[in-house]
């Protein structure tokens, strides 16, 4: 038991793991699994594994040890990505639009190729917020309103070029409006604006609209179908704007890292992704579970590339 | 009376256990360098789901606490704050230290830490969801004006040399611009480096700028590190006691400062303990000896920085706006627990809420035994140690606190690198809080300033944005007065005496 007990954290949850693990007769993974969280501790990241981690355990009997690795906006970690041991025993987190617009940007010491994504499994959907005594009641009145004097209506995010920035950009695109995207150095700083109303509203995800409650509204979700935590709330879809997306997250492993071994993380994750208490807690913290896995990875890498490389051409980063 | 249940619920045993041994280890992971108070919290994270939301918060509270008490450790005895909370606590514990009454210093800062949590815990209390409106008044460009605020202390702590302070501050506002930046995305200064393109992490700055300059010292000098007083290595608290007394003032305001600025999602635990540091050299009788080892500086920081605490809650519990990178953490095992944070939370979970808000009270009591006792074994460690054993200890401190930060070599590299041009600044007169100083506040200036501009612009309100909003102007004449207040003050003693002498 000490051989794998490279700390004391890690030897203590070894030994809880190894008094309960009568179905881990598979070859792998044979020892702990390091899950490197491209961010700080706090984040949706940093959450998603927290809840994965208790599962992959029951699971497997490993642990999944997770670390922390933050930097250039997750840029740190994704370039080192391919130098770590390639034998599925390091894998990594996985960020959307992070790995497709940050090497558009500048070179960051990685391509979008270099991330080799085993699975996708939730994303946190774009969303509209407004603080809830605001003048506008529906996506509708905020169109209206920016129609009428252009640029003046300002919206906090989190960061330049995130997926906040982009969909305000896409918005801005879908519906013929000019407003002022206003960058902030987080999720908190941009919601202290937000309920301040040091800004007309807020580019954010449901996830956050969940932790402020009833101090603000939703106008729209960048959902396919109204999200089961917030049923009154539309989708762009639905009020006519082509919409889908947010911050999509998974997991990546080195490029070399055996096919079999791909293929059996992409299930064990994909098992993981199914656990309904899990889902449950999730979908109420306002995530949407999606399975994309090895099979149907090239497909959805490719969509989204085709997406994301038509928008960031717009916000004027990839040089025509 | 409910309220008295939550107090009894914090005081349970197992409560009391875990408030106990969080801020034990938050003391030894904030002495460490490198480690900082969101370290601390996250590693105790996973341990927390074993147990029930009120006990988890509880241990995270107090690690939390204990963590950025234990900062001012290693700020006293080497010159290093422990965590970006203690950096101001260097300007007089260190002095104090050299002169042999560091064990003074270490009792001062324990009774300082526990004063201020406790206030900071009594307002998150009783003043909660007020307070939290308040904080929400900040906007980009209070923000922006609190950073030049900020700024003017340098005229304030420089004695000697304003030129030099000046030059300094410059050269840490550069320093804060290099990297990506977070409004517009430009990468600068980086001369296509990885190695730079995250910016210049402030801990690692802190590390190389204050340590390695007193780490060369120590190697390239004779004689001790901190000179020992033979008559007492005890705690001298009956000393310490009487200080704290006659400062009572002091502490009032340095934790109501700390509180206030706590609770400002943005701006941290080093513009608190700066700003109540300025206030307590502003009104204190005899200004020109802080910097020097006047021990009301330390009960200005240290008061005002674990008064943060508390105040940092209150948004994260009321409003669900982490106030500190502690908090976001906390607030996210609080999800993973299946916690509904936010506004709700203090009516619906009323007793999680309050039992953690007790537990909080309980862990900034507890520092006093726990601080003390470790203070000594500290202090003891530090100048029993012989120099062959202590100096390749800090030196192996700082590469380890530094790499810490993000489990990467960059880090290292850039304390190495500020380290030594410190340490030749150091020699020609530049000393090191001005330019750490303009590293912090530079990020928070930029990013404010911008911000104010892109909505002034949008609005078509761009001088009202900078000049016609009420709390700007009264932070920009806070920066006014605390900019001119030593002519101000040296004109009206001069005019006071020349009429003693005409008269």
């Amino acid at each position: 038991m000490f051989k794998h007990a490279r700390s004391l954290l890690m030897g203590l949850t070894a030994a809880a793991a190894l008094s309960f693990s009568p179905l881990a007769a598979q070859a792998f993974p044979d020892k702990p699994i390091q899950y490197i969280i491209p961010f700080g501790p706090g984040g949706e990241s940093d959450i998603a594994a927290r809840f994965q981690e208790p599962l992959f355990r029951k699971l497997t009997g490993q642990d999944l040890v997770i670390q922390y690795r933050p930097g250039a906006g997750g840029a740190t970690a994704w370039s080192q990505l391919n130098s770590m041991p390639a034998d599925g025993h390091t894998i990594v987190g996985s960020n959307f639009p992070h790995i497709f617009i940050q090497p558009m940007e500048k070179d960051v010491g990685y391509k979008t190729e270099d991330v080799d994504n085993v699975y996708i499994f939730h994303y946190t959907p774009d969303a509209l917020i407004v603080p809830a005594d605001s003048p506008y009641q529906t996506l509708q009145d905020l169109i209206d309103a920016a129609k009428e004097r252009p640029g003046a209506l300002t919206f906090s995010g989190s960061g330049t070029y995130s997926a906040n920035h982009i969909a305000a950009i896409k918005f801005d695109q879908l519906a013929g409006i000019k407003t002022t995207y206003v960058p902030f150095g987080g999720t908190g700083p941009s919601n202290s604006a937000l309920l301040g109303k040091q800004v007309t509203g807020s580019w954010g995800y449901t996830t956050v609209a969940g932790q402020l409650g009833d101090q603000v509204r939703m106008l729209a979700v960048a959902t396919d179908e109204r999200h089961p935590q917030f049923p009154d709330v539309p989708t762009f879809k639905e009020l006519g704007f082509d919409m889908v997306g947010g911050a999509y997250r998974g997991i990546a492993v080195p490029k070399s890292t055996p096919v079999e071994i791909k293929r059996q993380l992409s299930d064990l994750i994909g098992q993981i992704n199914k656990d309904p208490e899990m889902v449950q807690k999730m979908v109420e913290g306002g995530f949407v579970m999606v399975d994309i896995g090895l099979d149907e990875m090239p497909e959805f890498m490719a969509q989204k590339a085709a997406e994301y490389t038509a928008i960031a051409t717009e916000m004027g980063i990839v040089k025509q | 009376m409910e309220i008295f249940s939550y107090l009894l619920a914090a005081l349970h045993p197992w409560h009391l256990g875990l408030a106990l041994a969080g801020t034990t280890a938050g003391v030894v992971i904030g002495a460490l360098p490198g480690l900082s108070a969101t370290m601390a919290v996250a590693i105790l994270v996973p341990f927390t789901f074993a147990m029930d939301p009120a006990a988890g918060l509880i241990a995270l509270g107090a690690i939390y606490t204990g963590a950025i008490y234990g900062g001012a450790y290693s700020a006293i005895l080497l010159n290093t704050p422990g965590t970006p909370s203690a950096i101001a606590t260097t300007f007089d514990g260190y002095p104090m230290a050299k002169r042999g009454d560091g064990n003074l210093a270490v009792s001062l800062a324990t009774l300082a830490s526990v004063t201020g949590g406790v206030i900071g815990a009594l307002f998150l209390l009783t003043l909660a969801p007020p307070l939290a409106s308040f904080a929400l008044v900040f906007g980009p460009v209070e923000y922006f004006w609190l950073a030049m605020f900020g700024l003017t202390l340098i005229s304030a702590l420089a004695e000697k040399n304003l030129l030099k302070c000046l030059i300094g501050a410059c050269l840490g506002l550069l320093l804060s611009m290099v990297g990506s930046a977070v409004v517009g995305g430009d990468i600068r200064f980086t001369f296509n480096t990885q190695t730079l393109l995250g910016g210049i992490d402030i801990v690692a700055a802190l590390i190389g700028i204050y340590c390695i300059p007193v780490l060369i010292e120590l190697v390239a000098k004779a004689g001790g590190h901190l000179k020992v007083t033979t008559e007492s290595t005890g705690y001298r608290l009956r000393e310490a006691w009487g200080q704290f007394n006659r400062s009572r003032i002091n502490l009032l305001r340095s934790s109501t400062i700390g509180t206030i600025v706590g609770m400002l999602p943005g701006a941290g635990g080093s513009i608190a303990s700066l700003v109540a540091y300025s206030e307590a050299r502003r009104t204190a009788a005899q200004p020109e000896d802080f910097g020097k080892g006047e021990p009301n500086g330390i009960l200005a920081t240290e008061s005002a920085n674990n008064a943060t605490v508390g105040g940092g809650f209150i948004p994260t519990l009321v409003l669900g706006i982490p106030g500190t990178p502690p908090d976001a953490v906390i607030l996210g095992a609080l999800m993973v627990q299946g916690v509904r944070t936010g506004p709700t939370l203090f009516t619906d979970q009323a007793p999680i809420v309050y039992t953690f808000i007790f537990g909080l009270l309980i862990a900034s009591i507890l520092m006093l035994p726990i601080g003390l006792i470790m203070g000594r074994y500290a202090y003891r460690a530090i100048i029993r140690l012989p120099k062959e054993m202590l100096a390749p200890g800090i030196a192996l401190l700082t590469v380890t606190g530094s790499f810490a930060i993000h489990n990467n070599l960059h880090d290292v590299q850039v304390m190495l690198g500020l380290g030594v041009m410190s340490w030749l600044l150091n020699r020609y007169g530049f000393s090191p809080s001005p330019i750490v100083l303009g590293l912090i506040l530079g990020q928070i200036a930029e990013q404010g300033f911008v911000q104010a501009w892109l909505i002034g612009s949008a609005t078509s309100n761009l001088w009202g944005m900078y000049f016609g909003r009420p709390l700007s102007l009264v932070i920009v004449g806070l920066a006014i007065l605390s900019l001119f207040y030593p002519l101000l003050m040296a004109k009206l003693r001069s005019r006071r005496k020349r009429r003693l002498t005409h008269a």
